[in-house]
This record gives C-alpha cells, structure tokens and sequence, in this order.
C-alpha cells in the first residue's frame, strides 16, 4: 500500500537527511589538468606543409634548350639575404672581353616592394588573369572543385608566353631560407616558368663585385 | 555588542562539469595527437604559402642542419607490415659487409627520428641505450666523394620502395653548399621532384 510519509514540525523521529556522497574531485582535476598540458605540448597541431620542387635533369649529352634572352630574369640569391637580378644572358666571350661587358646587377630583397613588385610587374598579364580567376572562385561567380581550380590555373600558366622565364641560381653564401623564400615568391607571384640551375663562374664574380667581397674573402670561404 | 558570528563554511565548488569538460578534452587530445619525433637537430623551416599537407607515408626525409650536417629517415608510415626499414639496413649491411642481426634490424625499425653518421656506426649506436650518447653520435652522414653513404642510402631505398618520395627539411639559416651538395647527391640519383618542408605563413599580393 502506498504510503505517505508526512514530516513532523517538531517533536517524533528525525529523519536524517539522504545525502549524495559527495566525492572530492580535485584530485581527478589536478591528474587531468597535467595529462592535458601533456598532450598540448607534445601534439604537432599544425602539420608541416611541403613546397614541391621539380628540377630540371642535368643534360649529360646534347645541348641545353634554347630560351629567348629577352623574356629571361637571372635572380641570383647572395649573401646577407640580398637578391641580385639582371635580365638576359651574359656569354663567356663578352666576359673575357677587357674591359668586361657585364649587364648592371640590380640589387633588391626579399621584401614585398623588392624582389616581389619587381616579378610582378614582369607577370602582370598572367597574375592578373590568375587573380581575377581567383577572385571569381572566392565570390562565387564560377564553381568548380579545389582540384579543377589548380588544374585551370596551371592551364594558364602553361599556354602563358608573355611572363618571364626566371633563372634561380644561388651564390655559395646563400642559405636554405632564401632558396624556399624564392620559389615561394614565385607562387606567391604566379611565375609560369622558373627553374633552378647552377651559378657560372662569372656570374659568382658579377655577385662578389656587386656586393664588395673580395676575391680572397670569397676563396677563403669557399675551403 | 556581541557580535554576530556567522559560520564560516568552506564552499564547495561542484567539480563534475569542469571534470566532463577535461574529459572531453582530453579524449580529443589523445586521438589527434601525433607524437611530434625528436630529431637529432634543431631545425626551423623556413616558411611559405604552399598548403599541401606531408605526405604520411612513402617518404625519405633529409634533414639538413645549420651546422652542415646531413641526417636521413625513412619510413612508408604506420603500416609498417612491409618491413621498409630494416630491409634497406639489411642492404646497406651487405654493401659495408656489415652483418646486423634480427635484434639491430628490429631496434633499427623501431627508431622513430633521422640518423647520420657513418654506417660503420650503425651496430655501437644501436646498441647503446642511452638518448644522450646517441644524439652525440650523431655526426652527420659522410657525403664525400670518396665515401659517399648518403647516395648508397638513396639507391637503397629507392630500390626497396621505388614509390618513395623525396623530402627536405632544412634550417632557414643552413648554407647553401650542403644543400646544393644534397641536391647534386639525389639528381645523381635521378630524384627530380622534391617536397621542401616548410611551414605555412599567409601572405596577399597587392597588385
């Protein structure tokens, strides 16, 4: 039978009071706070990203392809994170010629107004075309899958023959930053054609009068 | 007056939802980890725009330190039912007549981080239990002309997995010889495509 229990003002049996155990958590706490440090510190979050990079193979036989001078761009990587460029091609003959018949090395950086400003406005044609593509992509106004959209741009830059081609070569007092630096800068830029080939003599001299290293400074580092 | 004594309780702070919250962290923590690998020596990347994530398995990654040291690992991943590393050891064993016994070629396997010293190094580094001793062991691998055991360690590779991918991971402040001499090494090798580890930075043009 049911029943009703009625509480009692006073006076009678007191009931005690049911109580949840109450159970310390601090402790628990304290242990996961630790594991979760832990875990903070030793988790990679981001991963690391890769650039890819595909060279040309070094020609053992025959000769190497044939480029116009006037769309080629010489970026040389030289000490102290400085950039030397001259546009067209330097032959052996004008070098040994006395005096030396050198193009003027242009000296810029690695900022957003230096090497930057000067590739696009080199690239216009082909980055604005890229940019607008992108632009349209972002706002909607063209849909298509991320895939599709790297395919269209690199079509671009493959039919593209108004860019420049750029040479990448790098001074021996060069480092690795400035290498990714540059090829990053040719994303960042929309290059078509770039690649990266090894420095000739005479240029590696045009960089030591360019940036004052004396020929002994630069023997000297070599060994 | 007397004054009124009011008692003075300790309050209690109810824990169980900042417990659930931890937990709920936590779990999350520990499923997405992925062990971040000591390697031998510091390197910092230097930074890009590219978004391509690493690839997780198929790599061999060259390390390349500002103190112009050469370090190499290689793995096809977790699923390392194909046995990827110590067979390659095995082979460099047999071209160094050096002969590894099932207990190096597993100690081998189950090193996580980048090796680089000299392959006659191989047995005292595996060996030796002590983090310490091996991190000084780690002088670099000799990349000589006369001596050249980073290009045996590439033909082997690729000759055990020819999927592999070819991976740099440099210092923004290594020099560029040793670069350049690493790239000289894997072109040698017929390795054209490289992936630069780098780590991801935003950047706008303005045009």
């Amino acid at each position: 039978m049911a029943e009703i229990i009625q509480e009692e003002k006073g006076g009678g049996k007191k009931k005690a009071k049911k109580l949840a155990p109450h159970i310390d958590m601090t402790p628990m706490v304290d242990l996961m706070c630790l594991l979760i440090t832990f875990f903070m510190l030793t988790t990679a979050f981001s991963k690391a990203k890769v650039m890819e990079i595909v060279l040309p193979e070094k020609l053992t036989k025959g000769e190497p392809p044939r480029i116009p001078g006037s769309r080629t761009l010489n970026i040389i990587l030289g000490p102290d994170n400085k950039i030397f460029t001259y546009p067209g091609s330097v032959k052996p003959e004008e070098f040994n010629n006395i005096p030396p018949i050198l193009p003027p090395l242009q000296e810029t950086d690695f900022s957003a107004t230096g090497i930057r400003q000067l590739l696009l406005e080199r690239n216009r044609t082909l980055a604005r075309k890229i940019q607008d593509f992108k632009d349209q992509v972002l706002t909607g106004k063209i849909v298509l899958n991320p895939d599709s959209v790297q395919g269209t741009i690199r079509r671009m830059k493959n039919v593209d023959d108004t860019g420049p081609i750029v040479l990448i070569k790098a001074y021996k007092k060069a480092n690795y930053g400035n290498f990714v630096d540059i090829l990053d800068e040719m994303n960042i830029c929309g290059i078509a054609r770039y690649t990266f080939v090894d420095i000739a003599w005479y240029e590696e001299k045009m960089v030591e009068s360019a940036a004052g290293i004396t020929p002994e400074a630069a023997k000297a580092s070599s060994n | 007056m007397p004054k009124i004594k009011l008692p003075t309780k300790s309050p209690r702070i109810d824990m169980t939802p900042m417990v659930d919250t931890f937990c709920v962290v936590l779990t999350f923590l520990m499923l997405t980890t992925t062990m971040r690998q000591p390697e031998p020596a510091n390197v910092d990347t230097p930074f890009s725009i590219s978004e391509k994530p690493t690839p997780d398995f198929n790599t061999m990654t060259f390390l390349l330190s500002p103190d112009n040291r050469i370090f190499i690992n290689f793995d096809n991943g977790p699923d390392t039912a194909y046995k990827f590393r110590p067979k390659v050891l095995a082979e460099m064993g047999k071209r160094y007549n050096i002969e590894f016994t099932e207990g190096e070629l597993r100690e081998f396997e189950k090193y996580p981080s980048s090796i680089g010293f000299p392959i006659q190094n191989m047995k005292a580094f595996l060996a030796t239990k002590n983090n310490l001793e091996r991190t000084a062991m780690q002088t670099g691998i000799p990349v000589d002309s006369t001596d050249n055991q980073l290009a045996m360690w590439i033909l082997y590779i690729r000759q055990v997995n020819p999927a592999v991918q070819a991976s740099i991971k440099g210092d923004s402040k290594t020099g560029f010889p040793i670069v350049k001499k690493a790239l000289d090494i894997l072109q040698e090798r017929n390795v054209h495509r490289f992936n630069l580890i780098t780590s991801l930075e935003a950047t706008k043009i303005n045009m």
